[in-house]
């Protein structure tokens, strides 16, 4: 091998020798993945499948989601029923693209720890989710989730929430002028059934309004964090989102 | 003396700042952090006069040594002790976290003790605190002896160690008070991000001019591991943590995508951040501290470069794995799997190019405590990423994903690769560093291996059990047509093995609190008197020759 005359065109050594050579091919390897496989999402057309009644978080469901991201109930919880008999018989209709079309971030999650949230609203009473969220083994003996008793405890204290939905707004969440103009009010006239709840409904449909903690005189981060796990995946029709001819049929993977 | 007044007034002014931001905070935790980085500048401010002052302890401290024949060792020597230091908080924080899932009563009913604000806490410890102190103190070694040259920008180097452990302090304040952005591994919120990103380009910067003033005409291996984790983990950071900060005085910010893709970018960073953070750059620590151990070259230099290459272009696109069966395009499922199984041959090429740098000294394996941790940690590497390929095949993924057989995993590939070579480092370390004759102990670093061995072995073990048991009894259908057990029965069902993983867990950090202790002796210059690793037998009677005996 030594005697061989020295190779012409390309020899890894060029590389060795040259850090700017090896960084930019570095750099340029590592891209390509990357571009291949996330770039196309932004603008092949049914990467998010259009359906009907989806709508941005209202003021309340907002803050109840950041409590949620603040406790990191995505460490043992997943939003995201896969379509298996077994998880839509546990969990509801399996997760469609567009339901979470407006989580900045999204919420899937990794482990199940706890069950799967994707579908939790409606599923229980407030009442049982305030024990619950309290002193969890109250309610589900075999349960290893942390208390949450302090949430009933503390106000709700978000700042002003209209600098949120204007942020939401910027990176693409539809939040009307009027939306975020009234983000704070918002809060008082969905947690009081006292304040009247003006055109919240109208501009957040299907919106539920009522009080959420028990305590009608003070809105807590327990109000927001229930209002936020009664609406998860209450906005969509899943069946008429379903193809034609498929409605109300699950898809067996295994 | 002007440019002295200057920084000190610099610091100054960016403690005043930072004051400022607090007082105009919007949220609580937004002001506690900003008192932080003001404390933090007034430090910086009181170790810039000191220095001034006394010359001798500012050269320990701030600058270079002033002999110019010796490699620029002082980050290196911090960065062993926070290594040590953050490890023992991270393997801490995941013990109490584990014996949290056996007897929920340990959440305490504080808020900032609960699960799910100490589980990012462990997982930033362990990987950023723990992991990556390890690979910038190894990599400012590493680039120094191979380029035989001093490190570039010894100031800059100087304040990527501290601007690094004030990001770990943020970070993980940051995660008990709640400020968080709620990716995995991506926690921290967008100011704590922009302060990484400038860390890190420092962090570039010296590596890079580094290399660029070597007196070696060739840039070694591991060399290209590190520069390919540098600038893939900085690609990673920017384009995940692109966020809207609600507030420019407040914590909260929400993230610039959303729901499908904000999934895929997440999973693209999160699975590259096992690729280059934990693989890469502990893949650089193998090619220099295995040859240098065994004192054998490398086994293959085209290996290397097949292994180099293969490795770092298939490792972006396995991200998808995470995301089988979701809402994610089954196009991007597909194509993240079939790269993830491919990704098995230069990982492999990576553990036999280690392991097979042993030819000619496999007998150290019996002899050399340290080698015998490095084989180990080659094999846990090798097991997990055959592991990692088979979890990624959509048919087990349906069982495995969303299951403790994924905790499982990452664990044998975190406390058996990175843990198992990064103590290997250390061990290889301290001597060198501090002009040590050896190590206070030896056989205490065979403890140490034996422990963290069976640690693991009882850690994964009980997590192949509990996650496969998950994933059936979840999709248990009884013979009526009715799913067997609810997911409260599922739970109670973990309860033994959430107890030996605990126990597992507490045997490793046994292992590593005895590898503090030994570093500590071996700093105080202590030398322990013990009976060696190895003797070969030696009978001085036995020792001489038959003499002939007269015939009768």
């Amino acid at each position: 091998m030594a005697t061989r005359p020295a190779k012409k065109g390309f020899s890894h050594k060029k590389i060795e020798r040259n850090v700017t050579l090896l960084g930019a091919l570095a750099l340029l390897t590592v891209t390509i993945g990357g571009i291949v496989e996330i770039a196309p999402l932004f603008w092949i057309d049914n990467t998010v499948e259009k359906v009907e009644g989806m709508r941005p978080y209202t003021p309340l469901e907002l803050a109840g989601r950041n409590i949620y991201m603040r406790e990191g109930c995505y460490t043992c919880h997943s939003q995201m029923i896969r379509p298996f008999r077994d998880e839509v018989e546990r969990y509801g209709h399996y997760s469609l693209a567009a339901e979470s079309m407006y989580d900045h971030p999204f919420q899937w999650g990794s482990k199940r720890t706890g069950p799967d949230l994707a579908r939790v609203g409606g599923r229980y009473s407030d009442e049982w989710h305030r024990a619950h969220l309290a002193d969890p083994r109250s309610v589900v003996p075999e349960s290893i989730m942390p208390p949450y008793a302090f949430l009933a405890e503390k106000d709700l204290e978000t700042g002003d929430m209209s600098n949120d939905l204007a942020a939401l707004y910027r990176v693409g969440v539809p939040y009307t002028k009027a939306d975020i103009a009234k983000a704070n009010d918002d809060i008082q006239a969905q947690a009081n059934p006292d304040a009247g709840a003006g055109d919240l409904q109208k501009r957040y449909p299907k919106a539920q309004v009522r009080d959420f903690d028990g305590d009608p005189s003070r809105v807590t981060e327990m109000d927001a964090l229930i209002a936020y796990l009664q609406m998860l995946g209450t906005l969509v029709d899943v069946d008429r989102a379903a193809p034609q001819g498929r409605a109300g049929e699950t898809e067996a993977a295994r | 003396m002007d440019t002295l007044v200057a920084k000190a007034g610099g610091w100054l002014g960016l403690a005043f700042l930072a004051l400022v931001m607090a007082a105009m905070a919007v949220d609580a935790p937004f002001a506690v952090h900003m008192i932080i980085v003001a404390f933090a500048c007034l430090l910086m401010l009181w170790a810039t006069v000191s220095r001034a002052d006394y010359e001798a302890i500012a050269r320990g401290l701030l600058k270079m040594p002033a002999d110019e024949g010796v490699y620029d060792d002082d980050p290196i020597r911090w960065g062993v002790i926070a290594t040590l230091f953050w490890g023992l908080a991270g393997m801490a924080a995941g013990l109490f976290i584990a014996l949290q899932l056996a007897f929920p009563a340990l959440n305490l009913g504080f808020e900032y003790t609960t699960f799910g604000r100490l589980r990012p806490l462990h997982t930033s410890a362990v990987i950023f605190a723990f992991g990556g102190n390890a690979l910038i103190a190894t990599s400012y070694y590493v680039v120094q002896r191979t380029c035989r040259a001093r490190l570039a920008f010894p100031t800059l180097a100087r304040f990527v160690f501290w601007g690094y452990q004030l990001f770990i302090v943020l970070a993980a304040t940051g995660y008990l008070m709640g400020v968080t952005e709620a990716k995995e591994y991506a926690e921290p919120e967008w100011y704590v991000d922009l302060w990484l990103t400038i860390v890190w380009v420092a962090y570039l910067i010296v590596f890079l001019g580094t290399i660029v003033k070597r007196r070696e005409p060739h840039i070694y291996v591991a060399n290209w591991f590190y520069l390919s984790f540098i600038i893939t983990i900085a690609m990673l950071h920017l384009v995940n943590n692109l966020s809207m900060p609600a507030s420019l005085f407040g914590s909260k910010s929400y993230a610039a995508f959303a729901g499908v893709q904000d999934a895929l970018t997440q999973w693209w960073y999160g699975h590259n951040a096992v690729g280059f953070f934990l693989t890469a750059g502990f893949l650089a620590m193998m090619y220099y501290f295995v040859p240098k151990q065994a004192e054998r070259p490398v086994y293959s230099y085209r290996l290397s470069i097949i292994h180099f290459w293969s490795l770092i272009f298939l490792y972006i696109w396995a991200g998808p794995h995470h995301l089988h069966y979701t809402a994610l395009p089954d196009w991007a499922q597909t194509l993240g799997m079939v790269f993830s199984v491919i990704l098995w041959m230069p990982s492999w090429g990576g553990m036999i190019n280690g392991l097979m740098t042993l030819n000619g000294a496999w007998d150290k394996i019996r002899t050399d405590p340290i080698i015998r941790m490095m084989v180990m940690a080659l094999a846990f590497y090798g097991m997990s990423t055959f592991e990692g390929p088979m979890m990624s095949i959509k048919w087990v993924n349906s069982m495995s994903h969303y299951t403790d057989w994924t905790i499982g995993h990452v664990h044998s590939g975190a406390l058996g690769w990175n843990g198992m070579i990064t103590f290997a480092c250390v061990y290889y370390l301290v001597p060198r560093l501090w002009g040590r004759p050896r190590l206070y102990s030896l056989r205490m670093v065979n403890w140490h291996f034996w422990l963290a061995t069976v640690g693991i072995v009882f850690y994964a073990a009980s997590m192949w059990v509990a996650g496969i048991m998950q994933g059936l009894m979840w999709r248990e259908y009884g013979a009526d047509g009715y799913l067997v057990y609810s997911f409260a029965e599922s739970v109670s069902a973990m309860h033994p093995m959430y107890l030996i993983r605990a126990a597992g867990g507490a045997m490793y950090l046994a292992g590593f609190l005895i590898m503090v202790f030994n570093v500590w002796a071996t700093l105080g210059g202590r030398v322990r008197t013990e009976k060696p690793m190895t003797e070969t037998p030696y009978n001085a009677a036995a020792d001489r020759p038959l003499a002939p005996v007269p015939a009768e």
